[in-house]
Parts: C-alpha cells; sequence; structure tokens
C-alpha cells in the first residue's frame, strides 16, 4: 500500500493531463489541415490574379432573372440578383409548406380510414412518392407535362386557370383603398367572434346545455361580413381574372414553368414524410384515449378532432419541423428546371466572377438563418402544446 | 350502436365456418359500404382508382418505349467499354451468389429480395432488345441465385464466410469493375448510368460510416474542444442543401487540395457524398447512443474497462443494433439523392437519361424516359424499405 501511494501516476495515465493533452493534439491537427487548405486557397487564388472581398457584389450583375418579386434589371448590382434570388426561394418554399402541410395531413389521415378503398390510394400515393428521387419528379412535370402543354394561343383552361407551355395564368388578389380598412375591420371581427365563441362555450358548460356556440359564430360571421359588404361597396380585395390579348395574359398573375414544376413536386414528395409523421403521431396516442373517448360518446370525427389530434400534435411537431427544413433545402434543385432561386443565382454569379468563396459562405449563412428561424419558431410551438404537468 | 354491430359481424366472419359469399358480403360491408358516407367514399374512390388505371395502362400500352430500349446499355453502364463488361458481371453474378446463399441461409426478408432482383433479371433476359450475351449472363446470375439458394439450405457451415464476403462486397465489386491494378483499370470517369448511382450509393454509404460514428462519439465527448468541433460540422453540413455541398465539392475541394493533386469529377462527388452522408450517419447512431441506458456504462466500469473497451465491446454492438433501421433508411435516401449529381454534369442514372433525352432522335420522349428511370428507382426503394420495416420488426423483437 505505502509503495503504490508514493508511486506517481504516469504522465500519460493521468485523469487531469491527458483531456488537456488529446484536446491540444486535436487542435492542432485541425489547425494544420486549416491552414494548408487556406495556404492552398491563397495561391491558387494569387494564380488566377482574383483577391477575396465581398467588393464584386456592388459590380452589375448584367444577366437577366426571368421571375422576380422586386424589380430587377440586368443594370442592377449582384447583391440585389442575390436577394431575388433569396425571394425566389422564399416563395416557392413558403407555398410549398401550406400546399405540403394540407396534403400529407389528407394522406396521414387517409392512411388510417377504414375504408379499405381510401386507406390502398393513400397507402400507393405515399410509396410511389416518396421512393422515387425529388429530382426525377421534378423532371418528370417539368419536361413531361408542363412543357409538352400547348402553345399560349391555345392555352388549355380550367375556368379562368389557363395552361400554356409559357406556365400557367391564374385569377389573383388585387388590392384597393378599401383594402387597409378591411383589414382593420377583419381583425376587429375576428376578435369579437373568439371572445363570442369563448361566453357561449362557458354558458354551456355552466348550464349544461348546448348553445351551440361553432353555428353562432358563423352567422355572426357571415352576417357581418355581408353588412360591412355593403357599407363600403366593396369586398375586402379585387379579383383580376387573366385574359389573352393576342401575344400574352393581361391581368392575375402568371406562373412559370419552372416555379410551378418546383412547387407541384415539392409538395407532392414533402406531403408523403408530412403523411407519414402525422399517421405515426396519431398512432402514437394511446389507445385507451380513442376508448375513453368512444366510451364518452364522442363521434369519430369529434374524438379525432378534440381528444387525439391535440395530444398528437406534440409528437408531430418536432418531425414536422425538419420536414419544413427539408422542403427548403430541397427547393435548391431548381436550377435543374431554370427557376432562378439563390443557388442558381449564385452558381450563375460564381461562373461569372470566379468568387466561389464570398458566394459559397453567403448561400451557407441565408440556409443556417433558415434552419435557425424555423427550429425557433417550431420551438415556440413546441412549448405552446407541450403537455402541461404538475 | 354502429361500433357494436360491427363488433359483432367481425367475430362472425371470423369464427362459424360461414359460405365463402357472405364473408365476402361482410368484408365490403365493414371495409367499403359501413355506412351511407362510406359508400359514397369508396363510389368515388373506385371511380377514380378507375380512371387512373385505365390512363396509365393507356400509356403503357400507347407509348413507344424504343427510347428506353435502344439506350438500355448507355442507361445502365455509361460509356463503359464493351469488350470490358464482363467484368461488370462478373461483379452481378457475385452478387447475386450471396443474395441466393444468404437466402437459402436465412430465409426470411432475404428472400424477398432475391427473388425480387431475379424477377427483374427475368424481365431484362425476356425482353428482346437485350444482346444475346447479356441474356445469357443474366441466365447465369439467375440461376446461380437459385443454386446457392439450394447449397445455403443444405450447408448451414457457409454463415460465416457469406458474411465475410458481404462485409467485403463492395470493395471486391469495385476492384473487380477497376481490375485491380492486375488488368488494365477502367477510368471512372466512363463509369456511368445504373452503375454510377450504385456506386456512389454505395461508396458514399461505406466511407461515411466510420467518419459518422467517430463525430457521434466525438459529439458526446466530454471534452469541450472535440464535442463542440464535431457539433459545428454535423449542423454546418445539415444546414446545407446538398447540392451545394456538391458544387463546394466540385468548385472548392480542388482549391483546398492544391494545383499538384488532380481528381476527377467522379471522384469528387463522391467525397462530397461521404462528407454529407457523414453528418447524418452521425446523428442516426447518436440516437442509438442515447437510448444505451446508464447502467451500461456503469456496468463496463465496474467491470474495469477502459473508455475505448468500453465503447468497442459494451455499447457501440447495441447502440449499432438499435439504428440499423435508421441506417437502411439513410442509405435509401443517398440512394435517391446520387441523382443530384445530374444537375453538376455527372452521367449517372438520371444524367445520361439527361442526355439521352437531349438526343434529338428522342425528341419529346421525355415521359416513357423518365417514368423508366423513376419506375427503377422505386422498385430498389421499395425494396430497401420493405428490408428496412422487416429488420425493424425482427429487431424490435427482442427489445424492451
Amino acid at each position: 500500500m505505502e509503495s503504490k501511494k508514493a508511486q506517481a501516476t504516469p504522465l500519460w495515465r493521468n485523469k487531469k493531463v491527458l483531456p488537456i493533452l488529446i484536446q491540444i493534439l486535436f487542435v492542432a491537427i485541425v489547425g494544420v489541415a486549416i491552414t494548408i487548405m487556406v495556404r492552398n486557397v491563397q495561391t491558387g487564388l494569387e494564380q488566377i490574379g482574383l483577391k477575396i472581398g465581398l467588393d464584386f457584389l456592388n459590380l452589375k450583375a448584367s444577366f437577366p432573372i426571368a421571375e422576380s418579386l422586386i424589380s430587377y434589371t440586368p443594370e442592377d448590382p449582384y447583391s440585389r440578383a442575390i436577394i431575388v434570388g433569396l425571394l425566389n426561394t422564399l416563395k416557392v418554399s413558403i407555398f410549398g409548406i401550406i400546399i405540403a402541410s394540407v396534403l400529407g395531413v389528407i394522406m396521414g389521415i387517409a392512411r388510417l380510414s377504414s375504408n379499405w378503398l381510401i386507406r390502398s390510394l393513400a397507402t400507393v400515393y405515399v410509396e410511389v412518392f416518396r421512393n422515387t428521387p425529388l429530382l426525377v419528379q421534378i423532371f418528370i412535370w417539368n419536361f413531361a407535362v408542363f412543357l409538352p402543354m400547348p402553345k399560349i394561343q391555345d392555352a388549355s383552361s380550367i375556368g379562368s386557370f389557363y395552361f400554356s407551355n409559357r406556365g400557367a395564368a391564374i385569377p389573383w388578389f388585387t388590392f384597393h383603398e378599401n383594402t387597409f380598412i378591411w383589414i382593420g375591420v377583419i381583425v376587429i371581427l375576428a376578435a369579437a367572434a373568439i371572445l363570442l365563441y369563448k361566453k357561449l362555450t362557458s354558458i354551456s358548460i355552466a348550464k349544461g346545455k348546448s348553445t351551440h356556440p361553432i353555428m353562432a359564430v358563423i352567422v355572426f360571421l357571415v352576417i357581418s361580413f355581408i353588412l360591412f359588404y355593403f357599407l363600403l361597396g366593396n369586398g375586402p380585395f379585387g379579383i383580376s381574372v387573366p385574359e389573352f390579348n393576342g401575344t400574352a395574359f393581361v391581368g392575375g398573375t402568371s406562373l412559370s414553368i419552372g416555379f410551378l414544376s418546383m412547387l407541384v413536386a415539392l409538395s407532392i414528395y414533402t406531403s408523403t414524410f408530412i403523411a407519414e409523421i402525422v399517421r405515426g403521431g396519431i398512432l402514437g396516442v394511446p389507445k385507451g384515449q380513442t376508448e375513453a373517448a368512444k366510451a364518452l360518446g364522442f363521434k369519430s370525427p369529434t374524438a379525432l378532432r378534440l381528444i387525439i389530434f391535440p395530444q398528437a400534435i406534440r409528437i408531430i411537431i418536432p418531425p414536422l419541423t425538419s420536414q419544413y427544413l427539408n422542403l427548403i433545402k430541397n427547393s435548391s434543385l431548381a436550377m435543374a428546371v431554370a427557376y432562378q432561386d439563390i443557388v442558381g443565382i449564385g452558381n450563375t454569379i460564381i461562373n461569372q466572377t470566379g468568387h466561389t468563396f464570398e458566394i459559397i459562405l453567403i448561400m451557407i449563412s441565408v440556409y443556417l438563418l433558415f434552419s435557425i428561424g424555423t427550429s425557433l419558431f417550431m420551438n415556440f410551438f413546441n412549448k405552446k402544446f407541450q403537455l402541461v404537468e404538475r | 350502436m354502429d361500433n357494436v354491430q360491427l363488433n359483432n359481424s367481425e367475430k362472425m366472419a371470423e369464427s362459424t365456418s360461414l359460405s365463402r359469399l357472405v364473408k365476402v358480403q361482410l368484408w365490403l360491408k365493414v371495409n367499403l359500404f359501413k355506412d351511407w358516407k362510406n359508400a359514397i367514399l369508396t363510389i368515388i374512390a373506385a371511380m377514380f382508382t378507375v380512371f387512373i388505371i385505365v390512363r396509365v395502362s393507356n400509356f403503357i400500352a400507347e407509348s413507344d418505349w424504343s427510347v428506353v430500349s435502344a439506350n438500355l446499355r448507355l442507361l445502365m453502364v455509361g460509356q463503359f467499354p464493351v469488350e470490358e463488361i464482363w467484368r461488370l458481371w462478373i461483379a452481378v453474378i457475385l452478387i447475386s451468389v450471396l443474395f441466393g446463399a444468404s437466402w437459402g441461409l436465412w430465409r426470411g426478408v432475404i428472400g424477398h429480395v432475391a427473388i425480387t432482383l431475379s424477377a427483374i433479371m427475368l424481365i431484362f433476359a425476356a425482353v428482346p432488345y437485350t444482346e444475346s450475351i447479356t441474356k445469357l449472363y443474366l441466365g447465369v446470375s439467375i440461376v446461380s441465385i437459385y443454386l446457392f439458394y439450394a447449397f445455403g439450405r443444405k450447408l448451414p457451415v457457409l454463415k460465416i464466410p457469406v458474411l465475410i464476403l458481404w462485409i467485403l462486397i463492395i470493395p471486391i465489386a469495385v476492384g473487380i469493375i477497376n481490375g485491380f491494378g492486375i488488368i488494365e483499370p477502367v477510368s471512372t470517369n466512363v463509369w456511368g448510368g445504373f452503375l454510377l448511382t450504385l456506386v456512389l450509393a454505395s461508396v458514399a454509404i461505406i466511407c461515411s460510416f466510420p467518419i459518422g460514428l467517430l463525430l457521434a462519439v466525438g459529439r458526446r465527448s466530454k471534452l469541450p474542444v472535440i464535442k463542440y468541433t464535431c457539433i459545428v460540422y454535423i449542423e454546418l453540413i445539415r444546414g446545407m442543401p446538398l447540392i451545394m455541398i456538391l458544387f463546394i465539392g466540385q468548385l472548392l475541394l480542388p482549391m483546398f487540395i492544391g494545383g499538384e493533386i488532380q481528381i476527377d469529377n467522379v471522384l469528387r462527388a463522391m467525397i462530397a457524398f461521404t462528407l454529407f452522408s457523414a453528418a447524418y450517419l452521425a446523428e442516426n447512431i447518436r440516437g442509438g447512443l442515447q437510448s444505451i441506458p446508464r447502467g451500461q456504462f456503469e456496468a463496463g466500469q465496474a467491470l474495469g474497462l477502459n473508455h475505448f473497451k468500453l465503447m468497442v465491446f459494451v455499447i457501440l454492438p447495441q447502440a449499432l443494433k438499435a439504428v440499423i433501421p435508421a441506417m437502411v433508411g439513410q442509405f435509401i435516401s443517398i440512394f435517391k439523392d446520387t441523382s443530384l449529381v445530374a444537375v453538376i454534369g455527372l452521367a449517372d442514372f438520371l444524367g445520361m437519361a439527361k442526355k439521352v433525352a437531349a438526343n434529338p432522335e428522342y425528341l419529346g420522349k421525355y415521359m416513357e424516359l423518365y417514368v423508366f428511370i423513376a419506375l427503377m428507382y422505386f422498385v430498389f426503394c421499395y425494396l430497401m424499405s420493405h428490408v428496412s420495416k422487416a429488420l425493424e420488426k425482427s429487431l424490435g423483437a427482442g427489445n424492451r
């Protein structure tokens, strides 16, 4: 015992020294690797005669962008082109997320239907679209579905929706001077409706008699809408319908082939994953909950809405977040079908200027912002729906 | 009331020996026509189904599939030189032998894969467009599946050698295709089509496994420098779209490595996929590590194992077993994602289709071409997800 105590622990087994040594070694290896890479980049750039810096962003872009949410001409600087790309990414992502969520929830519930045919159809939908690569689907929509559409002169139409090989022309909202008043009216009406619903519900709980709160709210909203419509003379927004003037469609809004194929392919592809998440979430609610709801005399849709779904949503939200992020990231495939999103425009700028490093850094930071933003929003949402425990 | 009746009728259908007609009627009533709402839904869905089936069968019957049949070799192997194609067939036959033998040895879900593979090969052998030498090779592959199935059933001693072969199959197959350095190697530049897709996916998943493992263990490390380096790497890669990582591989990698070493496009894509896949794999493995109860660590420490031995012999075997289904899922998504190299100009399965579609001879044949591509991807992905589900069930059986 005595001799052992006297013996000092060797350095290479000392629990205090060892971790520090390992970390220093690790930092050294990583540091050397990064230094070599940076030096290589520097020598490489010197050979071509390029300097790293963001000054080039103020130069004239001199390439056209087919569709843009803000005004853009080839005279504008590169920085504006990047913003146009960013907005295009956001545009396809936001609409994609909305459509994918709706489709996904419908398909997820359909997969659990007691109706055999509906269940099988939903299963086939999910398996087919989940097991083929997104890029193949985008190609099919773009090259095999939308491009072979008829010429713009004899565009095929469904109502006021026109489809041609230049894209779709659809009716869209227009705003006028009363729109702002209407927004205020709608906010006030919504607040009033929520108050009415709460009041009626508490009355019905207190008296033990149904006061039909939902019906009352709907009637209230419809009547006040009609009232305000006649008071203000027009609706919250106008609707402009596309019309063909011989060379192009005027009015409404037009969607390019690239945007359409991205939107359709992204929504369908992501909706299959959302369907699986929704299905898993509903199945994840303990069976006793369904049985208890039945024992209390709930009808099946009511039980789903009031008892199963609020519990399932807690299981659903975390994986749903990552699906939304996947959709945003997958929207970068747009460059394959000439829809100019941020990655496509970044690629054009790299080809024109050779500032690979800076552009890629800009794109990385944009996508990191997206992911941080989405996860912050979803964490907030998650907190709201968390189980309230003691 | 509805539910009570439903339960009764179900019981009757199971227990009593009713005539077949009554059983069918009961099944229809329970599954399709429970009430009038369901009946309407069923009728609408049935009309929709019939419409889709008619449209699809019309499309299959009326389209001109020559764009696929004439370019089949291009789509499958790309510009691979014809006189060297026997190397590919040796690899295919080897894989068939392995599938056949494992089917005989273990049965179960491997059998489904083997049967589907032989069915695909039979279809390719049966269509009149393939050359007779191809038909011969395909025939040999099919026969070897069933032959080795018989061997596997009779000789359980083969289990260990087959397992070892499975682990080594990808290096062996790539070695055969590349010539092992003995015979003239075929440059990766001419690898294309479905071959390139398979090679990219396999190389990515195999090379990313050790990296992913290290990252996963590193992320749970107690040493802050290592931990945060791993976290930054994983989150950075997972935050970026794959297409950007491919761009980084194509544009920045040569800059990082410097002018002296030349690496070709295929190798760059492989490196990019490996780095990408490692981050996702690391998260899968971390999930497995987290599922291991603390007691296992403590028991290992109590037995006097050092950290390395504890990880290798106690924790990782359990953690990896738990994440096998997730890793199969990862393989499926990597397999699908390899199609992205078409955007950066490589001629993988989809990239080859893009090139064929650009041929003026086949103008406007997009639908036939891309539907064929989609179908091939679908068959392989569906097969893998089927295997993953079966694995999940068989592994989950022993779970706590």
